[in-house]
């Protein structure tokens, strides 16, 4: 268990590409933080730097108290689950598992002693002497984590682990991880693209873009308190809802004039104002027009899509409030609305 | 219910009066095929069991002789030539030898340059690959003379090692097993890696089992290769404890140009002899390279 820390680390690939833009972050002892980010936003490139198996272009790395910049993957005490699992196909569970642990020169028994508990943990007994060819996707999943596992890592790292498996597994998998995690209190970091990963799994969750961290903070205030506009837009589904408005008389007016807030301190010009859809209540009452185009049932509560001037619009409404088709009026609560720079998507 | 399948019957036997021609031609192709392939075997079958005199006054016939086990007692232990050394025995064993040490030695060595090639920031890697790829172009025939004169100098005319140790580089092993790494998924390697194998340790504890259905691919290849092997073999030894199979029945055949009876049984044994192994390697091999290919998925 250790804490880890980056130090304006930087990825610049053979071709000249820079793949992560110099990033410094902090993740104490034993927390789960998740590195979020569209497809191609470096994610992957950030964590197989920390893993080793990709050179740091510069910056320091450190795990524990140690730097670990020239560290082979091997000597870095840390353990990696892929998307592929990339499992051993000749070698039976029982192996794969203990691979890791024969190989540093284990003792046998402590080796069998510490595959059967992690086989244990990961309802895995029976499958011990089977190939993984002969095992379900989620199986093979956990074979996985039982590599990693058996090691005792300072650290544990995901790439994606659960992108092959289907969603209803998925969101199984995800609990799994989430509690094994905290059971073992081992620091881990987590790739996904998966926005609903990264809110439900994280303490703390780094989001990424075109190599740049965006944000870092928990869940909630990733989601309530986004620092741009890009992430206001990447997490959540349906994202935020982000108007073009304006600052105008010392009030902040959308819709060509409607005022919804006090604009901050003597400021003018365009500004874009982002409202998450369930801060916005179906109001007769309201002084917002809103024309529902297309309502999406889910059980317990209802996504209304529409347009709001010109410009698309989405609410989210519980199952007993109304759901009207059509023209309506609308208000937004004032307290939980974002305002960006719209040039430079910036909060401010 | 009952009528759609009554009518599908029918649609089904209709058929059955025409003679499909189609059908028939394939077969009769499939037959003249078999036919083609099988028939000299048989004739060398039947050769085998009849004695030496029928063969030469009736030719080839349908009956099936005796003699078998006579001349398999001759093929095998009667010494041909002056030393009395090679008899049959010892020609399978020269023969085995060959075929093993050229199948092995091919495969060890290709898949160490294939490794070196595919997983190792060599400079250059690639060059080198195309330049073992291109002594595809020169084959032995090509260079046998200066061959022979390293082999000479070197003093290993009439060894096992002279025999095979010349001829072990392999660019089609080579080549096979560059192909065969580059499909296996960069996550092993990783995975490997962070497991602790080192370089030695990834080959054979992970690359090796993986390459289980090319090494049985590249065997038989590698092994008919070496076993058929005529010219160097005859070049390469003079002893005649050194003879393999293929050149000890040109042997025989040469003593038929006495005035004895020709050894027809013998020779023809020896011939049977000489096919049987590669078959079996093949029919072996085949069946762990269908394992293989089910079992594994890389
Ligand atoms: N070996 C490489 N050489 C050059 N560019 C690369 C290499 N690997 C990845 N990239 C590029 O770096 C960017 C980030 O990749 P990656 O970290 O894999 O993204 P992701 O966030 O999807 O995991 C991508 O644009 C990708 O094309
Ligand atoms: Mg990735």
């Amino acid at each position: 268990m250790a804490r880890v820390h980056l130090e304006t680390i930087r990825k610049i690939y053979p071709n000249g590409f820079e793949a992560v833009t110099p990033t410094s972050f902090d993740i104490p002892d034993g927390e789960f933080v998740v590195l979020v980010g569209p497809s191609g936003c470096g994610k992957s490139t950030l964590l197989r730097m920390i893993a080793g198996l990709e050179d740091i272009t510069e910056g320091t790395l450190s795990i524990g108290d140690r730097v670990v910049n020239g560290v082979d993957p091997a000597d870095r005490d840390i353990a990696m689950v892929f998307q592929n699992y990339a499992l051993y196909p000749h070698m039976t569970v029982r192996r794969n598992i203990a691979y890791g642990l024969q190989n540093r020169k284990i003792d046998k028994a402590t080796i069998e002693q510490k595959v059967q508990e992690a086989a244990t943990m990961l309802n895995l007994t029976e499958y011990l002497d089977r190939k993984p060819a002969q095992l379900s996707g989620g199986q093979r999943q956990r074979v996985a984590m039982g590599r990693a596992i058996v090691r005792d890592p300072a650290l544990f790292l995901f790439d994606e682990p659960l992108s092959n498996l289907d969603a209803k597994l998925r969101n199984q998998m995800r609990i799994e991880i989430k509690a094994l995690q905290r059971r073992l209190g081992v620091t881990s970091i987590y790739v996904t693209h998966d926005q609903v990963e990264a809110m439900t799994m994280a303490d703390r969750i780094i989001v990424m873009n075109g190599g740049k961290v965006e944000q870092i903070g928990t869940p909630h205030e990733v989601y309530h308190n986004p620092a741009s506009t890009f992430v206001a837009s990447f997490m959540g589904a349906p994202p935020m809802n982000l108007l073009e408005a304006r600052f105008e008389d010392g009030m902040v007016r959308i819709n060509g004039g409607t005022p919804v807030m006090p604009a901050p301190a003597a400021r003018t010009g365009n500004v874009t104002l982002g409202i998450r859809p369930e801060d916005v209540r179906i109001d007769d009452a309201g002084d917002i027009p809103f024309h529902v185009d297309l309502v999406e049932e889910l059980g317990a509560h209802r996504l209304l899509h529409g347009q709001l001037g010109d410009q698309t619009f989405s609410i989210h409404a519980m199952k007993d409030e109304p759901a009207p088709q059509g023209a309506t009026r609308l208000s937004l609560i004032p307290d939980n609305i974002c305002l960006f720079d719209s040039e430079t998507g910036k909060r401010i | 219910m009952a009528d759609t399948t009554h009518t599908s019957e029918n649609t089904v036997a209709r058929p059955r009066k025409s003679i499909k021609w189609g059908t028939v031609f394939d077969h009769t192709v499939l037959i003249l095929g078999s036919l083609f392939m099988l028939v000299p075997i048989l004739m060398v079958l039947q050769t085998v069991t009849t004695p030496d005199l029928e063969t030469i006054k009736n030719g080839p016939g349908l009956t099936i002789g005796t003699e078998l086990d006579d001349n398999f007692a001759k093929a095998m232990f009667q010494a041909s030539g002056f030393s009395g050394e090679n008899t049959g025995t010892s020609m399978l064993i020269n023969s085995l030898i060959l075929g093993v040490g050229f199948a092995v030695g091919k495969i060890v060595i290709g898949m160490m340059a294939a490794y070196a090639i595919v997983y190792f920031r060599l400079r250059f890697a690639t060059f080198a690959f195309w330049l073992i790829f291109t002594t595809l172009l020169l084959p032995l025939e090509v260079r046998i003379l200066p061959s022979y004169e390293i082999v000479q100098q070197l003093g290993m005319l009439n060894t096992y090692s002279g025999l095979i140790i010349p001829l072990v580089a392999s660019a089609t092993a080579t080549f096979f097993f560059r192909q065969f790494f580059r499909s296996v998924p960069n996550e092993l390697v990783e995975a490997a890696r962070i497991d602790g194998a080192g370089p030695v340790k990834f080959f054979i504890d992970i690359l090796v089992p993986l390459s289980q259905t090319m090494i049985a691919a590249m065997f038989i290849i590698m092994f008919v290769y070496g076993w058929n092997q005529y010219l160097w073999p005859t070049m390469i030894t003079t002893d005649e404890d050194m003879y393999t199979l293929v050149r000890g029945i040109k042997q025989i055949t040469q003593d038929l140009e006495g005035t004895n009876v020709p050894e027809y049984g013998r020779a023809n044994m020896l011939a049977l002899i000489a096919i049987l192994p590669p078959v079996l390697i093949v029919i072996f091999f085949q069946s762990w390279f269908v394992k293989g290919l089910t079992e594994s998925d890389k």
